[in-house]
């Protein structure tokens, strides 16, 4: 048994502890929307937050993350309302969509520390995430949009 | 397979496409559905055929027969409706189809989606059946206000009566038009009074996909639903000697573990369990016939096929006896490998099998030959048998086999160990699990005159066919010709007069299938790349020899002088850069890209940019054109610059994404879409964007560097 605090709850799970943490989330607590692509974390599907950071669950521990702050796509707002999911919208980002939870939370990382970031700050934080409709140029465009919501967001307060 | 024998052949339905778009030859009628078991909600109480449900609260649900597989089809298709439904377009809400012939695709005579048939081919249909739920509805407000029908109109989901001011919302309608008779005709909309159809509208399943709420197959759960990994023949053929489960399970969380005919099934309470015992599983195999099979064998053994002619697809003139006396000849052979579709979600099926049913939620392409399968395999009636088609994590032409393997093989599980099942693939066992692209090998000879123009062609195509031993081969294989492994190349719209195009199909048993452009993907780049190359041979500059080739082909040549202007073709190159050009023409689709890259002094390539142009008749959601175009372009710069599905010892070599590469962000380059206005009917999006890559890319890096690209994937451009 394992407790997790996956997106602000506190969650025993009972799980052999050396279960990647992809696999607890998906098949022990239900949470579908952090994708399995690959298992050894080269396309970014399965990516989450640990304490703030961007991580790939197929090849975490889930007793690395027994103490730490998890969130999934499910927790990054429970509205649309994160300016990222409200770009991916405006800007109809995703075709098939599998790969697009991965997508949204790396980027949500990247826009955390970086407000306004490059187009080459969007090819580092983003180019561990595989999407193989290719909608890469909307996801660019879609991460643009969304520092432009939030500095606007910012300038509202 | 009694159904898919209605099924008639990509290059039938070619033919009769631009007629299904004009409606003249196929009559559409608007089925309810066969089976009673499939019927509707009671909550919805107006389903005046299979494809419309409207409730009292106005909501509008259209019901998809196609997969929603990234290309859009459950808005574009629903966008069709509401048209002519004159619906509100804020209350249109879409819903995955059952299985039941009412859903067969109007021309294939099967449930499936495929061949960027979507559009073209319920065109009409949806229309109609929009168009039909709007003149009943119309009627049933004309009893209720005692006026002629013929006086009232449809808008924004209100019947509206301009003479007295009365509206009434279609919802508070529903009750009274399902009593009504539906009518034998409908009148269709002028396209100049569409207030949809050809405007950008966004995707009715965008939110459900960021926000982590879409469901996949993998997805799928349920209470004591457990979770099967397979082990399989390593080498393509093979099969179980014997195995050893003790170590599997002995693994905490493994429940059971099970033959069945494509292997062996080690079943968990979840994935992770059952993959961890599935890697402890002990299987003695016995290779069979592909045990020595070796790319570089047959890469051989293709190129000495090749140097004869094969079965004749196509003749025009005396292509020998032309190059004989040309000026200047010029021979080229290229070559490209066996791809994995590797769609982003890994094949995966749920089967609940219960003595008198069967349901299965999975993401399928191809629901009719599926169910048919699952029930020969679970001995019961194809009605009993019931598909929930959920999101498709990619398709690509994966999730649409004759063969029927990942479902079929999940039937097989569930009834081995009597219980809900899920059956999960892992990347390695998807890469590994065959119904690749095939390998080509095209030889090509071309000559022209003291001019400079091209005279006569002649191209030799080797490969394996993919219609071979499916349902399909009685129409899809014609005089000893699979039709797709000669499409884009035996319908050359160049006019170039003597021309021969040949085949040989070695018979190999790598399973092998479509994979997004099928034939067009191997066709388009030697066609094109060796288009170049004659260009070249004769002098001249590769757009004008197109434009001069393509006189009668008056789309063709408009869509490349608009591709050409908006890359500006005819201005100098930014430095270290090159342009290259192709076109391609397929599944009723013009298109033609420029590609602008840089190759370094290591042999790098770098894809700068991508103008494309499409001329796809008209268009439904302008936006979701763009995005075909888009993902087609960065789909097939993969294969152009990365990847290969390579055989040694008959097992096949790549395993992952590390070495089965994919474009990252970091290697997108810059693409601009320009869509050609048309009033034709609407014809494919989802394939015609890949076939021009590849070439275009590779005519770019001879106008870079002076060197023939020739065989993909590209890798490395050899700079010595």
């Amino acid at each position: 048994m394992i407790t997790l605090n996956v997106n602000g709850k506190r969650l025993e799970v009972d799980v052999d502890p050396s279960t990647p943490l992809l696999w607890v989330l998906r098949d022990s607590l239900g949470l579908t929307g952090t994708k399995y692509g690959c298992g050894m974390a080269q396309c970014g599907a399965c990516t989450v937050h640990l304490d703030g950071q961007a991580i790939r669950s197929c090849v975490k521990r889930a007793s690395d993350a027994v103490g730490r702050q998890i969130t999934t796509i499910e927790g990054l707002s429970t509205d649309l309302s994160h300016p990222l999911q409200r770009a991916w919208i405006e800007i109809d980002v995703p075709q098939c969509g599998y790969c697009q939870s991965g997508q949204i939370m790396s980027a949500a990382v990247l826009l955390a520390e970086n407000p306004k970031p490059s187009d080459d700050d969007i090819d580092d934080a983003m180019s561990g995430n595989i999407c193989r409709c290719g909608t890469y140029s909307r996801i660019r465009e879609a991460i643009h949009r969304a520092a432009e919501m939030k500095t606007a967001g910012r300038r509202a307060e | 397979m009694s159904t898919t024998k209605q099924a008639i052949s990509r290059r039938d339905f070619l033919r009769t496409s631009a007629a299904v778009g004009g409606g003249l030859l196929i009559a559409i009628h608007l089925p309810k559905l066969a089976s009673a078991t499939e019927s509707f909600a009671p909550a919805d109480p107006f389903a005046p055929n299979a494809f419309i449900r409207i409730r009292s609260d106005d909501i509008i649900t259209v019901i998809i027969n196609k997969s929603e597989m990234g290309q859009g089809p459950y808005t574009s298709l629903a966008m069709l409706a509401a048209e002519e439904l004159e619906a509100d377009w804020s209350k249109v809400r879409y819903e995955s189809a059952p299985v039941d012939p009412a859903y067969n695709h109007p021309v294939f005579g099967i449930q499936m989606t495929g061949g960027s048939t979507s559009t073209a081919s319920e065109w009409e249909r949806f229309r109609k059946a929009g168009a039909t739920a709007r003149v009943m509805l119309i009627a049933a407000a004309g009893q209720n206000w005692n006026v002629d029908p013929k006086s009232l109109r449809a808008e924004k989901s209100f019947v509206i009566d301009s003479a007295s001011g009365r509206r009434a919302s279609f919802g508070s309608l529903a009750d009274a038009a399902a009593k009504l008779q539906p009518p034998k005709d409908v009148t269709l909309k002028d396209p100049k009074d569409y207030k949809i159809i050809g405007k950008s509208t966004r995707r009715l399943d965008t939110p459900a996909k960021v926000n982590g709420t879409a469901q996949f197959g993998i997805d799928v759960q349920a209470p004591g639903l457990l979770t099967a990994v397979v082990a399989r023949s390593p080498v393509f053929g093979g099969k179980v000697l014997s195995f050893n489960a003790d170590k599997a399970r002995a693994v905490p969380g493994v429940v059971d573990v099970v033959q069945i005919p494509s292997g062996v099934a080690v079943i968990g309470k979840g994935f992770w369990p059952a993959k961890l015992g599935r890697d402890k599983l002990e299987v003695k195999w016995d290779d069979g016939a592909n045990a020595s099979l070796s790319t570089t064998a047959m890469r051989a053994d293709f190129a000495k096929l090749a140097q004869s002619p094969g079965l004749v697809a196509k003749k025009v003139g005396d292509p020998g006896k032309t190059l004989a006396g040309a000026a200047k000849t010029i021979t080229a052979e290229f070559e490209v490998p066996y791809l994995a579709h590797a769609t982003m979600e890994p094949l995966n099926c749920v089967v609940d099998l219960k003595s008198d049913a069967c349901e299965i939620w999975t993401g399928t392409q191809f629901q009719t030959g599926d169910r048919m399968a699952a029930a020969t395999i679970a001995g019961l009636k194809p009605e009993q048998v019931k598909i929930h088609t959920t999101f498709l994590g990619g398709g690509f032409g994966r999730r649409a086999n004759p063969a029927n393997d990942f479902v079929g093989e999940a039937v097989h599980v569930a009834k081995a160990i009597k219980s809900p099942v899920k059956v999960v693939w892992t990347r390695e066992d998807d890469m590994h699990g065959g119904y690749y692209r095939p390998m080509w090998y095209d030889r090509m000879v071309g000559g022209v005159d003291a001019n400079g123009n091209p005279i006569a062609w002649t191209h030799t195509i080797v490969g394996q066919s993919i219609m071979l031993g499916t349902p399909f081969e009685q129409f899809g294989i014609q005089n000893g010709i699979d039709t797709t492994s000669v499409e884009g190349a035996a319908d050359l719209l160049y006019g170039i007069p003597n021309v021969q195009v040949d085949l040989h199909t070695p018979k190999l048993t790598i399973p092998v299938l479509w994979w997004r452009s099928v034939g067009h993907s191997h066709n388009g780049f030697a066609v094109e790349a060796f288009l170049d190359e004659l260009a070249h041979l004769g002098g001249k500059d590769p757009v004008q020899l197109r434009r001069t080739l393509l006189t009668n082909q008056p789309r063709m040549k408009a869509l490349l002088d608009l591709v050409a202007e908006k890359a500006k073709w005819d201005s100098p190159v930014p430095a270290g850069r090159g342009r290259g050009i192709a076109t391609h023409f397929s599944f009723d689709s013009y298109v033609a890209q420029v590609a602008e890259v840089s190759v370094d002094k290591t042999g790098e390539v770098r894809v700068h940019k991508v103008v494309c142009a499409v001329d796809c008749g008209r268009v439904v959601n302008p936006d979701s054109v763009i995005a075909q175009m888009q993902g087609g372009i960065v789909f097939g710069l993969s294969a152009a610059l990365k990847d290969a599905i390579t055989f040694e010892n008959g097992r096949v070599q790549q395993r992952n994404f590390h070495d089965y590469p994919m474009v990252r962000m970091n290697e997108s380059p810059e693409i601009e879409v320009h869509i050609m206005p048309s009033t034709e009917p609407p014809t494919g999006v989802g394939e015609p964007g890949v076939p021009p890559v590849a070439p275009a890319v590779a005519n770019a890096i001879f106008a870079a560097t002076g060197k023939r690209v020739r065989r993909l994937p590209i890798g490395r451009v050899d700079m010595g």
